[in-house]
């Protein structure tokens, strides 16, 4: 697999798909997309890149084991239902907090730092079973 | 595109009341075990602080359950609507009295598990994640008694099993590997009939809300119809796997003696039980017409499921093995209750299920320490144990009299209800199937007693004569980790046999509340229910 036309491309190709799930997250709320997908691009990145240049490069890349990762997507997806304690509302009722940012207006809410927490698991489960067995294959 | 303003009435789709803060507590079970498993799988490498954050988390979790409880006890049934969208759409956790207890009794064995594991799993065990595992399967275990919805009752259903391959795995030895192959595809099986029913119950009725379909239920005009009995079929099928019930027993003796003893313990107390409640639910609460239907079948699978349970006990000599079939019988015993139907028999169940869960658990971690002390949990080389601590043979002796359901421990008053709820019923054999199966444990427990604990030694050591001693490693036995769950939980078998009133007051207010579901309707959908 380690031909030299795809060890070059695989880096720029991670990095885009990465781009591209950062993109499809942001979108999931109104439209198709959000997390699931997105953590499924971003998680087929990291098996890209991990074919292409060996799973130590990637798990220095992403810093953090992803079983670290899927579990802070797990606490702030949890945590972002909670905000509505505050509010005397039931759990994960939605928060929304929309501001002007130089005439856009961006609307922040609880459901996007849910939607990010499920990015993160779906990044973190898969890149890890993913990054498991790419490991065994080339041992 | 999302700038398309379209008026919407939200009063109409969603619950606008302030929420009581009180009634977070139906959530707070869920929401520890989640938050707290999360923060332990970030910290998986650090195995000191797992271990007390995970005991004490465990203990937040008691005493929020204990916390829901009262509060259920106080304001009766309790309904927190997920997103505040409002039933049937959105997914609601309702809080009656069974759920309740169920989850306080699960939130004190888990604890106990958490101490027990403190000394009996080292670092590999806890770098493999027992703690989050343990913490992951109590989030599924309480969800799925909080649960109003029946999709998301499946939801913690996976998340408890998912838990639960990584706790059954932990070490990775071979046998573990073979025994979770076992219990896996059964439970795929199972888990897969589950879904598919409740397509099926979702096809008829249009609706997941357990309230809205007992609603519509009592509304068919034609209850008993082709369609809804192949649904309830299935879901006994289903629940019958997951309880390990006669004929689908096989699973449970096969893999629960493959994990660490204190796995093994949680497992015996939790797992079988969450089947039993879904059960309960489904059948006494949701399909009353389709249990009535099924009574029979349900009567006869108990009876066996009864008979299998005690006779595969005696036939054991692996103590952990004996163990997984009274866990069988005492499956059968709650199938007896939820075959009667009565408030009675379902009290009965509900109770046993509470005493099956404290006195499983305690046998399991009763039973690693003898093999602590002894050095095996084979009957044919264990003796002595008496010699060795009196104290301990004590307790152990308190948890045999208590799982065969002689007085005065806390075996004894479900079997009591149950057998005078089926004679009251005319389900004479269904009664002495109890009373045999109790005879039947009684015999095989009496048997580990005495091979373990009053023979001198191993097999063929002469009456009267005393073998010399196995040496083991008895460093895990020094500190409380080991023996203060297992004081916890006897003194709670004590405490139900001597003072049962609160929990048969606890239990009657469970059943009532399923058998007659007008108060958990109306706490879903307010008062019009």
């Amino acid at each position: 697999m380690r031909t030299i036309i795809f060890r070059t491309i695989a880096p720029y190709l991670a990095a885009l798909m990465v781009l591209f799930s950062i993109f499809v997250l942001l979108r999931g709320h109104n439209e198709p997309g959000g997390g699931f997908i997105g953590g499924l691009i971003a998680a087929s990145a990291l098996a890209i890149y991990g074919i292409a240049c060996g799973v130590a490069s990637v798990r220095r890349a992403i810093v953090f084991h992803p079983m670290g990762v899927a579990g802070f997507g797990l606490f702030i997806g949890a945590l972002a239902g909670t905000l509505s304690f505050f509010k005397n509302q039931a759990f994960m009722t939605s928060q929304w907090l929309i501001f002007d940012l130089f005439g856009v207006e961006i609307p922040l809410s609880t459901p996007l730092v849910f939607d990010i927490g499920v990015y993160l698991v779906v990044v973190g489960a898969i890149g890890s079973i993913a990054l498991a067995l790419e490991e065994r294959e080339t041992d | 595109m999302a700038g398309s303003s379209v008026s919407v009435d939200y009063s109409e789709a969603m619950a606008t009341a302030p929420i009581a803060s009180g009634d977070w507590l139906v959530i707070a079970p869920i929401l520890i075990t989640m938050l707290g498993g999360a923060v332990c799988l970030m910290l998986r490498k650090n195995t000191d602080i797992q271990a007390k954050m995970g005991i004490a988390l465990l203990g937040l979790l008691v005493l929020a359950s204990l916390g829901l409880l009262i509060r259920v006890l106080d304001h009766g049934v309790i309904t927190m609507v997920m997103g505040s969208w409002l039933p049937p759409f959105g997914i609601a956790l309702t809080a009656d009295a069974l759920g309740a207890t169920l989850t306080l009794i699960g939130a004190i064995v888990a604890f106990c598990a958490g101490v027990y594991g403190a000394s009996t799993v080292d670092s590999t065990g806890r770098r493999y994640g027992f703690y989050p595992f343990l913490l992951l399967l109590m989030t599924g275990v309480s969800g799925a008694f909080l649960t109003a919805d029946i999709f998301n009752l499946y939801v913690w259903f996976e998340v408890l099993l998912i838990s639960s391959y990584g706790l059954l795995i932990l070490g990775n030895d071979r046998i573990q590997l073979d025994g979770a192959v076992k219990y896996g595809v059964l439970n795929l099986v199972g888990t897969n009939l589950f879904l598919i029913a409740t397509g099926l119950l979702y096809g008829i009725f249009g609706t997941l809300n357990m309230a809205d379909i007992a609603i519509k239920v009592a509304e068919l005009e034609n209850p008993a119809s082709g369609t809804l009995a192949t649904v309830a079929a299935l879901y006994f099928l289903a629940f019958a796997m997951k309880a390990a019930a006669f004929p689908v027993n096989f699973w449970l003796p096969a893999s629960y003696h493959t994990p660490n003893i204190v796995v093994s313990a949680v497992f015996a107390g939790l797992l079988t039980k969450v089947g039993v409640y879904a059960l309960i639910r489904i059948f006494v609460l949701i399909l009353p017409e389709s249990r009535i239907f099924m009574s029979d079948v349900i009567g006869w699978v108990a009876i066996v499921t009864l008979l299998t349970g005690a006779i595969g006990a005696l036939a054991q000599s692996e103590v952990r093995r004996l163990l997984g079939y009274l866990v069988i019988a005492g499956i059968g015993s709650m199938l007896a209750g939820v075959a009667v139907g009565s408030v009675l028999a379902v009290s009965g169940a509900i109770f046993y299920a509470v005493h099956s869960i404290i006195v499983m658990t305690a046998l399991y971690m009763a039973s690693g320490i003898m093999n602590l002390l002894g050095g095996s949990y084979d009957l044919r080389k264990l003796g002595g144990l008496y010699q060795k601590n009196v104290t301990f043979a004590g307790v152990f002796l308190v948890l045999v009299f208590a799982v065969s359901g002689l007085p005065p421990f806390s075996g004894f008053w479900p079997k009591v209800i149950l057998v005078d709820a089926a004679f009251q019923d005319d389900r004479v054999w269904l009664g002495a199937a109890i009373l045999i199966s109790g005879f039947l444990t009684t015999l095989a427990m009496g048997r580990v007693w005495i091979y373990a604990f009053w023979r001198g030694g191993p097999e063929g050591t002469p009456d009267g004569q005393t073998a010399q001693s196995v040496v083991t490693d008895t460093s895990q036995l020094t500190g409380a980790a080991v023996w203060l769950p297992l004081g916890i939980l006897t003194a709670l078998i004590i405490y139900f046999g001597l003072q049962p009133e609160w929990m048969l007051e606890l239990s009657t207010q469970g059943a009532s509340g399923v058998v007659d579901p007008l108060g958990y309707v109306r706490s879903v959908f307010g008062g019009e229910g």
